[in-house]
């Protein structure tokens, strides 16, 4: 049975249907979460790396890594902190095209980035138009604290997934805990089902 | 660890920190205990059903009596309003938690623990601070915590007596107004006042920042740019950023 809250009215934004997962809601600005400082580093000193479970690691540089093909893309976001904005404009290299050509036997991938932080993400969540490594927000470049000078953008799970300032992905054979993931967050994020913490 | 499920609670005591921010002390059925830095997530719903849910810091020591939230009204908010102004002594909310692995500390960790706090922003860690008293721990801990005016820092007195035992300090920065004969800072927190004011980046201290993302991202930055090991700076960023 619910606990009823005397006098609550709330403000009911509650969105199109279908489009905020439950026990989201809805805002215009754009918070805020990470585990440390915002990690700076130098676009001269970054580069794009495919490794783990490959034939051949593959490597860009930033240059590199803007020649490739990029896609616009419109897309809903969802933090676990129950926040949800809907129709955000990015742009970024799907990672279908980062992965053309590679061989593997690989199930997993382990996203990696400046400051230690890592998330694991099963490889079927990330390929066939499902997840990108973006560069730019609302037509500006990534901002520091959003993730700059790349992020990856794995729309349909909590956003913890999308990786703030990434540097590769490693791919897995088994299944390896990212940072969030190791300490009490659920291991795929489906916002659909609220899959928020262990056991959920 | 099994699934964490909305627990009712009770609201046992309301008081007033600040004109803007409440304190609110609750009984949860079934409550298992927490670390000092988590928080829980809260529920509210309406009598037609409508439900909306905000994080909230536990703001009391595990030692406590407990938890307690402490809540800073946002004006246009959906939920913080509700907590401060209309929540009342008896009435039932839900909780769900505690939650969070990362933003924690306990004595167990040791020190010395660097603890810098926007507005707000001190909640967990006063949680912290709490605990290292209250479990008898030795680890050095200094407290910086900025405020507009000294009329918003929140449990000024407490902080006071917790200042009084051997290895704790706080200091405050008021960075709006300050009263007359005022001995603190004045100013906001940045690299010159870190220099001054927190323990040396060669101390290696373990070290948590809370507050709105601009402190956070302010202050973070700085100590990194004084050369303190980024893996050891833990943040929580409570507010909203410009877009
Ligand atoms: C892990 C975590 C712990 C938290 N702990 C605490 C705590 O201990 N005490 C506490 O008071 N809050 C805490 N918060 C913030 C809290 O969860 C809510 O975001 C806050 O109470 C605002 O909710 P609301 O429903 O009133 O406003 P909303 O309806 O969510 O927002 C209304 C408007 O106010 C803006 N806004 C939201 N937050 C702020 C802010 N902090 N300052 C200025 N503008 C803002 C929003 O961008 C929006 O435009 C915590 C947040 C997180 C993620």
């Amino acid at each position: 049975m619910s606990v009823f809250s005397r006098g609550f009215r709330g403000r009911r934004q509650e969105g199109p249907p279908g489009r905020v997962p439950p026990g989201q809601y809805l805002v215009d600005d754009f918070p805020v979460l990470s585990a440390g400082p915002t990690p700076e580093t130098p676009v001269e000193e970054w580069t794009f790396t495919i490794t783990g479970d490959v034939d051949a690691p593959r490597q860009w540089s930033w240059e590199e890594f803007l020649a490739l093909p990029s896609e616009t893309i419109t897309t809903d976001i969802h933090c676990v902190t129950r926040w949800s904005k809907l129709d955000t404009v990015w742009e970024g290299v799907s990672v279908d095209t980062l992965l053309e050509g590679v061989d593997t036997s690989a199930e997993y991938v382990l996203a990696f980035c400046d400051g230690g932080y890592t998330t694991n993400l099963p490889l079927e969540d990330v390929t066939d138009g499902k997840a990108w490594v973006a560069v730019s927000y609302d037509g500006e470049p990534l901002e520091a604290e959003h993730g700059a000078p790349a992020r990856l953008l794995v729309p349909h799970l909590y956003l913890w997934k999308s990786a703030k300032w990434i540097r590769g992905l490693q791919l897995l054979a088994e299944d390896e805990s990212g940072f969030w993931e190791a300490l009490g967050y659920h291991d795929r994020g489906d916002p659909w089902q609220e899959q928020r913490h262990w056991g959920d | 660890m099994g699934r964490l499920s909305w627990q009712p609670a009770t609201v046992t005591d309301a008081f007033a920190e600040t004109p803007q921010v409440r304190t609110l002390e609750l009984d949860v059925t079934g409550w298992t205990g927490h670390l000092p830095g988590q928080h829980v997530d809260v529920r509210l719903t309406a009598d037609d059903g409508y439900q909306a849910a905000r994080s909230y810091s536990i703001a009391s020591a595990p030692e406590e009596k407990g938890p307690r939230l402490t809540v800073e009204r946002i004006d246009a908010g959906e939920v913080s309003p509700y907590l401060v102004d209309e929540l009342r002594t008896g009435d039932r909310i839900e909780v769900r938690g505690p939650i969070g692995g990362f933003f924690v500390w306990h004595a167990g960790l040791g020190g010395p623990v660097l603890l810098l706090a926007g507005g707000a922003g001190i909640v967990p860690l006063a949680a912290m601070l709490r605990h290292r008293v209250a479990s008898g721990s030795d680890a050095a801990v200094r407290l910086i915590y900025s405020s507009r005016s000294l009329g918003e820092v929140i449990y000024r007195e407490e902080l006071d007596r917790l200042a009084t035992h051997e290895g704790v300090d706080v200091v405050h920065t008021l960075t709006r107004e300050q009263p007359a004969g005022w001995r603190g800072f004045g100013r906001r927190v940045d690299r010159e006042l870190l220099a001054e004011a927190a323990w040396p980046a060669s101390s290696s201290p373990l070290t948590y920042v809370c507050g709105p993302t601009a402190f956070v991202e302010k202050v973070a930055g700085s100590l990194v740019q004084l050369g303190y090991d980024p893996r050891t700076i833990r943040t929580e960023r409570f507010g909203p950023t410009g877009r």
